[in-house]
C-alpha cells in the first residue's frame, strides 16, 4: 500500500465521519458569506449578497425563476465566475487561496448531458482529473473500473467507446463518473438529468440516490424542476431574481410551509400530489403475487395464481430477475413456461418515488407495477391499494404529529441551515 | 409454428439486433470495418476519395499517349522534353510546398492568438486584411512584388504565401470558435487551464476545419504557382507561357493540363490528410 500513500490525490475516505443515522460522510461544508457578483454594464447584481451554508454530506438544490442566478451561484463555488465580494470557503478554505485550476480538479463538475468530449473514448472521459492530478496508469485503470460499475454500465462493454456510441442516458452516467474521478469531497451538479427522456432521467435519478447514499458527498445541483428538487433534495433553497433566498429548507417544510407567495407560487398547485415525490416504493406494503421461473410447468403456474384470485403471473429469470408478466392466457397454451423476455417490461425500483410509482402504474395494462431491488432481483408488486394506504397513513401520523404540537420538525430545520441572510 | 423456426428464417442474426437505445449494440459489429468506420466515413466522402485520383491517372495516361504519338516540331518538342516538364514540375511543387510551410507556420499560430484572451477583438481585423489580401488579383500581387523585390523563387514565395494565408488562418479561427462552448466550460469546468484545454479539447476537436482550410490554401497556392514564371520563379506556367507568346496549342493544351492535373491530386492529398487527422470519435 506504500503507493497509495505516497501519491498526492486526496484522500477523503480517511477523515469520513458517520451522521446521525450512520450514514458515512465523504463531503465537506461549503459556506459562502455576503457574497456579490456584479456584471459590467448592469445595474442589479446578478448576485445581490448571498449567505448560506451547505451541510457535510447533503444534497442542496438550487432552483428558481430562469435569470435568478442560481447557476451564477454555483459556478462561483468553483471560480468558473469569480464573485464581485464576499467569500467562500469549502471544508474551511477560502476558495480564493488557491489557484483557480487546481481548485477545480478537487472539485466535481457534471453537467447537463454529460458535456463529454467527444474525441476521447469513455474511459479517457473519465481520467480526465486523474491525468491532471497526475495519477499513475494503474490507478486510473483501476479507478476508471470502479466508477463505471458504481454508474451501472459494464467498463469491458463501454470503456473503449466514443460518446456519440452511447445513448443520452449513458452519456450522462459517464459525465457523473467523470465528475466523481477524483473522489472530490463537493460536487457541482448543473441541470445534471435536464437532456434525457423522462423514463431514463428517473432512472438516473434513482441511481444518484443509490450512489450518494454510498458515498455521502457534499453535491450542490442546480435544476428548474421542482419534482426534481423534491425527490433528491436533502435541502431545497429557493431563489427569487438577484439570487436573493426565499426559502431554503427541507422538502417536507417547504411543501408543508412555503414561507411566502413566491414559494408558494413556485411549488405550485397539488403539493399533496407533490408529496408523493417524497415517499419511497420500498415504504409501501407489497403485494404478493404468483410468480414462476422460465420453465416451470405451466399448468401448476396457473393453478396457484387462479387459487390466489389472480390473473396473470411474474415470470422471473434465473437470477430472480423479472422478465414477462403473461395473462393466464397465454400460460393455458404452454407446457412448460416459455414467454419471450420483454423489453417494454417497466419495473420500478424500490427507491423510486410514489410518484413514479403511480406514473408506472397508470401506463401498465396490469395496473400495477413490480418493484425491483439492487440487482434489478424482484421484490414484490405495488398496487394504486398499497398507494393510497400508504397515503392514509402518512395522513393519519401528520394529524397526530400536528395535535402533538409539531415543533420537532421546526426545531430540527432551524439548527442545520441558514433561511435568510 | 415455434420461435425458432421464425428466427431463422426472418430474424436478424444475433449480433444486429438492438433492442432499446440503452440497449448495447455488440462489439462483434464493429473492429471488421477497422479505423474508418470509427471516423464515420460516408459514401460521398469514399467516391470523393476514389474518384480523383482515377480521372488524373485517365488524363495523365491520355497525355502520355498524345506525347508519345504526336508530331511536334522543334519548339514544341524542345519544351515538351520530359526532363524540362520533369524540371518545370520539381519547380512547381517546391514552389508550392514551401509556399504552403510558410503559410501554416504563419497563419496556424496566429489564427490560434486570434480566439484568445483579450487578442480576440483584433480577430475582425485581421482576417480582413487577409481578405483583402485575397481579392486583390494574383497577379497584380506578383508583379508588384517583383517591381519592389526583383524576381526569383522567394519573391514568388512571398507573394504566394500572402495569397494563402487567409483560408488557413480564416478556418483555424473558425475551427477553434465553432467548438462547443459547453465543451470549454465543462474542460475549464473539471481544472483544465487555459493552454491544456486549446491542446486537448479545442485543437483537436478544430482539426477538420482547420485541414479544410489547409487542403484550400494547398490548391490555390499550387494554381497561383503557376503566374511565377512571369518573374522567373519557374514552374509549370512557363509551358502554358511559352504556348501563348509563340502560339502553340499543344503547350498551351500541355501547360494547363498538368497545371490542373497537379492541382488535383494536390487537393486529393489534402483529403486523405484531413481524414488521416480527423479525431476518432467525431
Amino acid at each position: 500500500m506504500t503507493d497509495q500513500d505516497t501519491h498526492t490525490t486526496p484522500q477523503p475516505h480517511d477523515d469520513a465521519r458517520d451522521d446521525r443515522d450512520g450514514r458515512r460522510i465523504s463531503g465537506v461544508d461549503i459556506e459562502l458569506r455576503d457574497v456579490v457578483k456584479k456584471y459590467p454594464g448592469q445595474k442589479a447584481p446578478a448576485v445581490q449578497s448571498l449567505s448560506l451554508t451547505v451541510p457535510a454530506g447533503e444534497v442542496v438544490m438550487f432552483i428558481g425563476p430562469s435569470g435568478c442566478g442560481k447557476t451564477t451561484s454555483l459556478k462561483m463555488i468553483n471560480r468558473l465566475i469569480e464573485p464581485t465580494s464576499g467569500t467562500i470557503t469549502i471544508g474551511g478554505e477560502d476558495v480564493r487561496g488557491r489557484d483557480a485550476d487546481e481548485l477545480r480538479r478537487t472539485i466535481g463538475y457534471v453537467i447537463q448531458g454529460g458535456s463529454l468530449f467527444p474525441h476521447m473514448t469513455v474511459a479517457d472521459n473519465i481520467a480526465v482529473v486523474p491525468k491532471l492530478l497526475k495519477w499513475s496508469k494503474q490507478e486510473i485503470a483501476a479507478r476508471t473500473e470502479e466508477l463505471l460499475d458504481l454508474v451501472g454500465l459494464d467498463p469491458a462493454r463501454y470503456r473503449d467507446r466514443y460518446p456519440r456510441e452511447l445513448s443520452g442516458g449513458q452519456q450522462q452516467r459517464v459525465g457523473v463518473a467523470r465528475g466523481l474521478a477524483a473522489d472530490p469531497p463537493v460536487v457541482l451538479m448543473d441541470e445534471p438529468f435536464g437532456a434525457v427522456d423522462p423514463i431514463t432521467r428517473q432512472r438516473l435519478q434513482d441511481e444518484m440516490l443509490g450512489i450518494q447514499r454510498e458515498l455521502g458527498k457534499t453535491i450542490v445541483c442546480v435544476t428548474h424542476d421542482i419534482d426534481e428538487a423534491i425527490k433528491l433534495g436533502d435541502r431545497i433553497l429557493i431563489f427569487s431574481e438577484g439570487a436573493h433566498i426565499e426559502q431554503y429548507d427541507t422538502p417536507e417544510n417547504i411543501l408543508a410551509a412555503p414561507a411566502n407567495d413566491f414559494v408558494a407560487d413556485f411549488v405550485g398547485a397539488g403539493s399533496t400530489l407533490k408529496q408523493l415525490s417524497l415517499s419511497r416504493v420500498n415504504e409501501l406494503r407489497m403485494g404478493e403475487w404468483t410468480t414462476a421461473r422460465q420453465g416451470d410447468d405451466a399448468a401448476d403456474a396457473v393453478r396457484r395464481a387462479e387459487a390466489a384470485r389472480q390473473d396473470c403471473v411474474v415470470v422471473l429469470d434465473e437470477r430472480g430477475r423479472p422478465v414477462a408478466w403473461p395473462w393466464l392466457r397465454t400460460l393455458r397454451r404452454q407446457q412448460r413456461i416459455d414467454v419471450p423476455r420483454r423489453d417494454e417490461l417497466v419495473t420500478l425500483d424500490r427507491r423510486a418515488t410514489l410518484n413514479d410509482a403511480l406514473d408506472t402504474m397508470l401506463s401498465s395494462s396490469h395496473a400495477a407495477a413490480i418493484v425491483t431491488g439492487d440487482k434489478d432481483e424482484y421484490l414484490g408488486v405495488v398496487d394504486f391499494e398499497s398507494v393510497t394506504q400508504h397515503i392514509r397513513a402518512q395522513e393519519a401520523a401528520a394529524a397526530e404529529a400536528t395535535e402533538a404540537g409539531g415543533a420537532t420538525e421546526a426545531g430540527e430545520a432551524a439548527g442545520t441551515g441558514e433561511a435568510r441572510p | 409454428m415455434s420461435a425458432e423456426t421464425l428466427e431463422t428464417t426472418t430474424g436478424p442474426p444475433d449480433h444486429e439486433r438492438r433492442t432499446s437505445p440503452d440497449e448495447e449494440s455488440a462489439p462483434a459489429d464493429r473492429g471488421a470495418r477497422g479505423w474508418l468506420a470509427r471516423k464515420s466515413v460516408s459514401r460521398e466522402t469514399v467516391a470523393m476519395l476514389v474518384v480523383p485520383p482515377v480521372l488524373v491517372a485517365l488524363a495523365f495516361i491520355g497525355f502520355l499517349v498524345w506525347r508519345q504519338t504526336a508530331e511536334l516540331d522543334s519548339v514544341e518538342a524542345n519544351q515538351l522534353k520530359w526532363s524540362t516538364l520533369s524540371r518545370l514540375l520539381v519547380d512547381h511543387l517546391q514552389l508550392t510546398v514551401v509556399a504552403a510551410v510558410i503559410v501554416v507556420a504563419v497563419s496556424l499560430p496566429l489564427g490560434i492568438a486570434l480566439t484568445r484572451g483579450r487578442v480576440k477583438r483584433a480577430a475582425p481585423l485581421v482576417v480582413g486584411i487577409a481578405n483583402a489580401g485575397q481579392a486583390a488579383p494574383s497577379v497584380g500581387l506578383i508583379v508588384l512584388l517583383f517591381l519592389w523585390l526583383g524576381g526569383g523563387f522567394w519573391t514568388a514565395i512571398i507573394g504566394l504565401s500572402l495569397y494563402g494565408i487567409l483560408p488557413v488562418l480564416r478556418n483555424t479561427i473558425t475551427g477553434i470558435q465553432a467548438v462547443d462552448p459547453t465543451l470549454v466550460e465543462a474542460a475549464r469546468g473539471v481544472g483544465m487551464t487555459s493552454t491544456e484545454t486549446l491542446r486537448k479539447i479545442e485543437l483537436p476537436l478544430a482539426v477538420p476545419v482547420i485541414m479544410a482550410g489547409i487542403r484550400t490554401s494547398l490548391v490555390l497556392i499550387a494554381g497561383t504557382a503557376s503566374l511565377a514564371c512571369f518573374i522567373d520563379a519557374g514552374g509549370l506556367g512557363e509551358v502554358l507561357q511559352t504556348g501563348i507568346s509563340l502560339f502553340r496549342f499543344s503547350l498551351m493544351i500541355t501547360g494547363a493540363l498538368l497545371i490542373a492535373l497537379l492541382a488535383l491530386l494536390i487537393e486529393w492529398i489534402g483529403r486523405l490528410l484531413e481524414l488521416a487527422y480527423r479525431p476518432k470519435g467525431v
